[in-house]
């Protein structure tokens, strides 16, 4: 069990969660034919677009309500129908998704109310392209929240309710988290496929994010979850949701129409995977593909391959709460240590499960700390942990978002049997390219780490040797 | 107060944009209202952070929640000679509880003694932002009672984002320099050779492409403003004898007012392209020579340039082959386009359409000089007549910056970054080689054939006939099910030769 502590500082240095409001614009993009529009000022939508591209390489729609200092005191209602009726008229958008920011929740706008007035009076303006609002103001919570309470949005606004008449359809909802991959996004579809059911995937950035060449040019995102298609996940079987901070939007897809949902924290891991395994099997009637027990055999062998290196190495791990979570236990399951643990946000009851004695909701600064004092011999994070990983002179692996100085991070698989397997590989072939041949002074008598050997020895034990550059 | 800055900077009588104007549209200011739903580019806040960072021991700390500087830092390729603490994204992140309880402020305060403490940076900047603009946080008030307490410059940065646009952000930078930086230290020694250099980031170095050139003639950088800057530098430039200002007017009002309150000339110049960078060498040693300094400095610089120059076009002579006949998009703004468009067609290059955006109408004369009165002079290109163009094949390469690359991109068509997140440095003479080797390499690269050619399944792909002859013949097979199940050895240890053969 870990105790959940804050940073004591008063500022953040080195930043590592991205905003709420990017969180919400990601989920939006997950949505075929839709354009995020961020109510704040130009720079709200600018910074989070920008950082955005870095990481998917992609052109991102993202649209902005252009708040100035006159309109932020005298309301963004004007603002919002505006930014609405153009983006109507320039990119013929099928869902507009509005995320609020920090600049217009300060100032405390009804947007919810006028936006019913601003759908009542543009009726005909707006014809058939859907409009969202998520309150999502930057101050409360990281890119995990954004992304559910979008997710929450897209629920309220757009499936219909239950309707007893109609006959459950051999459909199964999973609801993606914030850090589902386009990668993962399609291994979790094949999975799915695999047992004869029809996935409806929201919010599916695999089609929308993934990185490929279409050969029209359209202002909106290309490819995602249908809008008709979340119409209809009233009439599922069940919901699949992925990552504790997918409850919410859950809870309310079941109490909108009936359909229940079980909740993975991930779908990374074997127990995970088996889990979901008897949920297909028993939702479908089908027994477990023969592809899938083969995958599961090999991720069975790849955990015995890798458990040599991950055993005893001390890791550093910083992310929002979901990806903390799921790290952790691939670390520690495979016999690794965890002596750094840093979140973006204390919204998760699952941090407090953490197989570390703290988890410190912080920045990467906090993390460069904590690594430091705890030895880590590995740095797991965003890119922002670069500079801290050199100062430390240890590796950094790369995850979450942003990764903007590596190539694929869209592509790559994290769920499943054989996404939990590639993990497993690509963090022992970091382990392996750390080791150094070893040295002499490799085999000075170990330091002396336990008070009473110290006590016995009256502290007169060999100093450590200093840390080897890896 | 912020208001009268902001209409100050507006009044900008350094500016020839300006000064075309008449008295009515000036008094306007030029803040064009942004459209809601079809607006792009930065905020105020984003151009101040943009204009300062690039001083490199400074710690720049953001008032603000955190999207501000959680979303936009580590952003850019300023390089730096020492100190790495600009790179170091401080913010108080603050929270709805500071905003409800009014805390923000003395957050902002132990935030700036915190950082102090830790790093002893030899100044703080702090930058206001929409909310805590919006809710009257005062961070001139602590950034004064900070500096008391501290003993040290914290230097108040009023440039909150929804004042207005990227370019009001320089500038508002520029006026936070002025009123609290420049001239707060005397420089240990002054020469007749000194210059600064303002609107200079040193992206990618490129500052370090022209200074060498500086040092052999003989001129003195005392503070590039803000290109891998100093502090001390900064607070100490109004000693230096002439004023080059780079990035169109960005800074523009620095230039003015240096010259108002300490009398130092300025000149706008550029050192993108090979005629510009001569021209920008030969005007500072011209003008510290017109300001005292020994008259061989004129020389020299004139020995360097013809050597510099003659050096260049042989270097470039090489990528003709490559190049000549090829046809340029170029979309960029400011002095960019007419200095890249003359080095372009010197290498014998088409340009199909270039914009001017962003460029004062001299550029656009200039632009038109060079291209001979060609019609392909664009405002702005919406994105789908750009994809157009390209996939119409219109041209053989786009050069733009970041936001228009998978234009280019999804179009199969060759990009080239020439603006701020390239990772080329294309300043000076070695620039413009360089700048030329890459469009070489990208218009090049074989991978361009490689992708055009239509998939196997689709029109004008090649046949199996084409591909393996007549080898190849459809099969129908007489039964499905004589195809054999796969089967997997299930059995441990299948083979027992490995083992059999290990010693044990």
């Amino acid at each position: 069990m870990a105790r959940i502590v804050h940073a004591t500082r008063a500022h953040s240095a080195m930043p590592m969660k991205s905003s709420t409001p990017l969180g919400a614009a990601l989920a939006y993009l997950g949505v075929d034919g839709a354009i995020p529009l961020f109510h704040g000022s130009q720079g709200c939508t600018s910074f989070a677009l920008v950082l955005m591209v870095r990481h998917f390489k992609e052109s991102i729609p993202l649209q902005t309500t252009a708040m100035n200092e006159v309109s932020t005191i005298l309301g963004g209602a004007d603002h919002v129908e505006e930014a609405i009726l153009n983006l109507k008229n320039r990119v013929k958008p099928r869902l507009i998704g509005i995320a609020s920011t920090a600049l217009t929740e300060t100032r405390g706008e009804d947007m919810a109310g006028d936006l019913r007035l601003i759908k009542e009076r543009r009726r005909e303006e707006i014809g058939d392209t859907r409009i969202v609002y998520a309150s999502t103001p930057d101050f409360d919570g990281a890119i995990e929240d954004g992304w559910s309470r979008a997710v929450s949005a897209l629920i309220d606004g757009l499936v219909a309710p239950r309707n007893p008449r109609l006959v459950t359809l051999r459909q199964i909802n999973i609801l993606t988290g914030v850090h589902q991959t386009p990668g993962d996004i399609d291994e979790i579809r094949d999975i799915v496929e695999a047992f004869g059911l029809k996935p409806i995937i929201v919010p599916d950035i695999s089609g929308s994010l993934d990185g490929h060449v279409p050969e029209t040019w359209v202002g909106t995102s290309l490819g995602g979850a249908k809008v008709e298609d979340i119409e209809r996940m009233g009439r599922s079987m069940h919901t699949i949701a992925i990552g504790e901070h997918m409850r919410g939007p859950a809870r309310k897809l079941e109490e909108r129409t009936g359909v229940d949902f079980t909740l993975f924290p991930s779908l990374t891991g074997l127990e995970a995977n088996d889990r979901l395994m008897v949920l297909l099997s028993s939702l479908s009637g089908k027994s477990v593909p023969t592809r899938l027990k083969r995958r599961r055999s090999q991720l069975v062998d790849a955990m015995m391959d890798c458990h040599f290196y991950f055993g005893g190495k001390k890791v550093a791990i910083g992310a929002d709460p979901d990806l903390l979570c799921a790290l952790a236990g691939v670390f520690t399951g495979l016999g690794a240590e965890l002596v750094a643990a840093v979140s973006t946000t204390g919204n998760s009851p699952l941090l407090a499960g953490l197989p570390c004695a703290e988890v410190e909701i912080g920045d990467i600064q906090s993390l460069e700390d904590r690594a430091a004092a705890g030895g880590a011999e590995l740095l797991v994070t965003n890119a922002h942990g670069r500079m801290s990983a050199d100062k430390l002179g240890i590796p950094l692996w790369r995850v979450g978002f942003p990764i903007f100085d590596r190539l694929g991070s869209a592509h790559r698989v994290s769920v499943g049997y054989v996404g939990t397997r590639d993990l497993l590989f690509e963090i022992a072939n970091v382990f392996i390219g750390a080791m150094h041949a070893h040295r002499p002074e490799d085999f000075l008598p170990e330091p002396l780490l336990t008070t009473t050997t110290d006590a016995i020895l009256g502290g007169h034990g060999h100093a450590r040797a200093p840390a080897q550059a890896h | 107060m912020l208001k009268d800055k902001i209409a100050d900077v507006f009044h900008e009588p350094g500016c020839e944009k300006n000064q075309a104007k008449t008295e009515k549209d000036r008094k306007k200011g030029c803040s064009k209202p942004l459209t809601p739903g079809a607006a792009a580019g930065g905020c105020a806040f984003d151009g101040a952070k943009i204009a300062l960072q690039p001083i490199t021991d400074v710690a720049h700390l953001v008032h603000g929640p955190l999207a501000c500087e959680g979303n936009g830092w580590d952003n850019r390729h300023a390089a730096s000679s020492g100190s790495d603490l600009y790179r170091v994204g401080f913010t108080t992140d603050i929270s709805e509880v500071d905003i409800v309880m009014g805390q923000a402020e003395k957050r902002l305060y132990k935030a700036i003694r915190e950082i102090i403490e830790r790093h002893d940076p030899p100044a703080v900047f702090v930058y206001s932002t929409c909310v805590t603009a919006l809710i009257g946080d005062d961070i001139e008030a602590v950034c004064r009672h900070a500096s008391d307490k501290f003993g040290k410059p914290v230097i108040p940065i009023n440039a909150p984002g929804f004042v207005g646009s990227k370019n009001l952000g320089n500038k508002l930078a520029g006026e936070a320099l002025l009123d609290h930086v420049i001239g707060t230290e005397e420089p240990e020694e002054t020469s007749p050779y000194d210059v600064n250099i303002l609107g200079e980031y040193n992206l990618v170095g490129e500052l370090w492409q022209v200074k060498p050139l500086f040092d052999e003639i003989g001129i003195r950088l005392k503070a590039c403003i803000t290109g891998d800057a100093k502090y001390k530098d900064v607070a100490s430039c109004h000693r230096a004898r002439v004023n080059m200002m780079v990035c169109s007017a960005a800074l523009i009002n620095i230039a003015r007012k240096m010259e108002e309150r300490y009398g130092i000339p300025y000149f706008e110049g550029s050192f993108y392209g090979i005629e510009d960078t001569s021209m920008a060498i030969r005007t500072l040693a011209k003008m510290l020579v017109d300001r005292g300094a020994p008259a061989e400095l004129l020389d020299r610089a004139n020995v360097v340039i013809a050597r510099e120059e003659a050096r260049v076009a042989e270097r470039m002579a090489a990528y003709t082959p490559v190049l000549k006949g090829k046809r340029v998009l170029l979309y960029t703004g400011g002095v960019k386009s007419w200095s890249v468009v003359s080095a372009l067609m010197e290498m014998g290059m088409e340009i199909t359409g270039t914009s001017v955006r962003k460029s004062t109408d001299e550029d656009k004369a200039r632009i038109k000089e060079i291209m001979h009165d060609d019609p392909h002079v664009f405002e702005a290109i919406p994105p789908r007549e750009m994809y157009r163009m390209l996939k119409d094949g219109e041209a053989d390469i786009m050069l733009s910056g970041g936001r228009t690359q998978f234009i280019a991109l999804k179009a199969r068509v060759p990009w080239l970054d020439i603006n701020q997140e390239r990772h080329h440095a294309y300043a000076g003479y070695d620039g413009m080689v360089e700048l030329v080797r890459q469009l070489a390499l990208a218009i090049g690269n074989p991978v361009w054939d490689r992708i055009r050619v239509p998939a196997p399944w689709d029109e004008g792909a090649a046949s199996a006939e084409a591909l393996f002859g007549g080898a190849v013949t459809a099969v129908t097979p007489d039964d499905d099910a004589a195809w054999p199940e796969p089967v997997h050895h299930r059995k441990k240890f299948a083979g027992l030769d490995a083992f059999d053969a290990e010693e044990c």
